[in-house]
């Protein structure tokens, strides 16, 4: 069990009548990993997930969650995983405690009103405990959908964009709490279209792109691959000297950009300046983050 | 087991939580019924010896309520989950489709059996009931709840909108239970009706159910009891079928 993956998918393909929504995607996430699932609209992650979480099922190819396969071992699989769905849904008929009460209830627990208590803490919802459903709003609707998927505390938890309509300061308190149980060793998977988010927080990233797995590396090497360090400076006098005109790109206005290979270069480039008597006007240094690496990849066919 | 249970009592909360329109509602519904056919009716239909036209009104709207308010608790369920999508969260956890199965068939009997007896209750207001055999009325009200309760799902599974899920109702529920000879004895129909009755497997449920109140019935329960539990059987059966298979439900 210590060394099973949390999630492992098999060349799952899925077709929707002429749409074909995955095509023979292989992944592996090990446990503990804090892994971003990216791809822009209609690229197959709510559809990788449902197949996960056995909402749908994959024509061909094999899905495990903690070893367990999602289709013939479907109770096993779908106890370890909690999931937050993409659309917002709910039950008007509830409140919102007896909501975490009958969705623990589903996964079998009677008596989890203590760590129900601490959920609806950490997501900031203690004094909407006892209302309606209906009376919540959009991001609040959201955080309790959080909640559902945390009830039976899962070794593997996957967010299907938990962020969309929360604002700032919950943003924050959200993810605060899941690294934590990310540090308790639960294994997260997350889809976001906020980059940021995902470059900040997840160790590994997977892209798909129109059903295919276009990108599977560590946050780190797909930034590194990205791109250099870039230096913009704006210059006066508007004269370069010549060893950094020819590596230089200019953007007009006595501006110029300059690849470095790494961050000690930029002493050197400044003691060029210097010596040849160009002062600075404006320096900006800019690192690609995951938005340029996304372009780059969505861009390559 | 917890699994179930929590979603069997979540089905029963759902339909107690709006009482008012999901079971005061067809109770009324059912003592109009009574009040509207007894009057307009008594002097004209002759049912069976020695049981007055009202006396033998009241079984086969118990009966009524019963199979109309099972189907229309497992259905409409159903099909709210679908539409509002609030069905992922029974669809997420490790609750077996047998267990789904279950939970969804007993709580509409649970509804059906508490409409049957608010409109029996009701009707002692108006009339006195005498029940020969009450066990073996309750029987067939848990099996006809069953059994309607099982096609409510079959309905709510197969429809995709609240006005499909109308069709089903309008065109087959009420039709099927309208003409079962809640309001009359099949035998006082012409003999093309009579042979028609003889197919509708809601007449079956009524005629036994209105049995154990006078120990007299339209057909014998030799042949009508196995219909009835052979019909719940199957449509038992279809559904597991489909819930297995995660039918509309599981893409
Ligand atoms: N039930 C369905 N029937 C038909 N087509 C579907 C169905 N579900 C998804 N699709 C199609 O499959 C493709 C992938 O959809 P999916 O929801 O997985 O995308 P996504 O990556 O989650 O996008 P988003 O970022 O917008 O959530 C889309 O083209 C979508 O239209
Ligand atoms: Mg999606």
């Amino acid at each position: 069990m210590k060394n099973v993956p949390a999630i492992s998918v098999e060349r799952i393909s899925k077709r929707f009548g002429g749409l074909q929504a995955l095509k023979n995607v292989s992944l592996t996430i090990e446990q503990g990993e804090f892994f971003a699932l990216l791809g822009a609209n209609g690229a197959g992650k709510t559809t990788l997930i449902s197949i996960l979480a056995g909402l749908a099922r994959a024509d061909t190819g094999e899905a495990r969650i903690m070893g367990h396969c999602v289709q013939h071992d479907y109770r096993a699989a779908r106890r370890h995983l909690g999931v937050v769905p993409q659309e917002l849904a709910y039950d008007p008929f509830f409140t919102v405690r007896e909501t975490l009460r009958i969705q623990s209830g589903y996964f079998g627990l009677r008596r989890n009103d203590d760590w129900i208590d601490e959920i609806l803490t950490r997501l900031e919802l203690l004094s909407k405990a006892d209302s309606n459903m209906r009376s919540l709003s959009g991001g609040m609707k959201r955080r309790v959908l959080v909640a559902q998927a945390l009830v039976h505390k899962p070794p593997v938890i996957i967010l299907d964009e938990p962020t969309a309509g929360v604002d700032v300061a919950l943003r924050q308190s959200l993810w605060q709490f899941i690294r934590e149980i990310n540090q308790t060793g639960h294994t997260i998977v997350l889809t976001t279209h906020y980059l940021e988010e995902a470059q900040h927080l997840c160790r590994r990233i997977a892209m798909l792109k129109l059903g295919e797995l276009v990108a599977l590396d560590d946050t780190a090497s797909l930034l590194k691959a990205a791109g250099d360090l870039e230096l913009h400076i704006a210059v006066n006098p508007d004269h370069l000297p010549p060893e950094l005109l020819s590596r230089a790109k200019s953007l007009g206005n006595a501006r110029y950009c300059l690849a470095l290979a790494s961050a000690d270069e930029l002493e050197q480039v400044l003691c060029v300046l210097r010596t040849a008597g160009v002062s600075l006007e404006d320096v900006s240094l800019h690192r690609p983050d995951l938005e340029d690496v996304f372009v780059q990849m969505m861009e390559r066919t | 087991m917890i699994g179930f249970l929590t979603l069997f009592n979540k089905e029963v909360l759902r339909f107690w939580r709006v009482s008012f329109q999901t079971v005061l509602a067809p109770m009324i519904t059912a003592l109009l019924y009574l009040m509207i056919f007894s009057h307009a009716l008594s002097h004209h239909v002759s049912v069976y010896p020695g049981v007055g036209y009202i006396a033998f009104l009241v079984p086969g709207l118990v009966m009524m309520s019963v199979l109309q308010n099972a189907f229309a608790n497992s259905s409409s369920s159903l099909i709210q989950s679908k539409i509002t999508g609030n069905i992922v969260f029974v669809l997420l956890p490790p609750i077996s489709y047998v267990q789904f199965f279950l939970a969804y068939l007993l709580a509409a009997v649970v509804r059906g059996l508490v409409v049957g007896a608010s409109v029996l209750i009701g009707t002692m207001l108006f009339t006195p009931v005498h029940i020969a055999m009450p066990l073996l009325s309750l029987a067939y009200a848990i099996l006809g709840g069953g059994m309607l309760g099982a096609l409510g799902i079959i309905a709510g599974i197969w429809s995709e909108k609240f006005d499909q899920l109308a069709a089903f109702q309008n065109f087959l529920i009420m039709p099927l239970t309208f003409l079962s000879g809640v309001f009359y004895s099949i035998h006082s129909l012409p003999p093309f009706w009579l042979d028609i009755s003889r197919f509708n497997p809601i007449f079956y449920m009524i005629d036994g159910f209105r049995y154990g109140f006078f120990g007299q019935s339209d057909v014998s329960l030799s042949v009508g009891f196995p219909v009835v539990v052979g019909c719940f059987l199957a449509l038992s059966a279809i559904c597991l079928i489909l819930l297995q298979r995660g039918y509309k439900l599981r893409y």
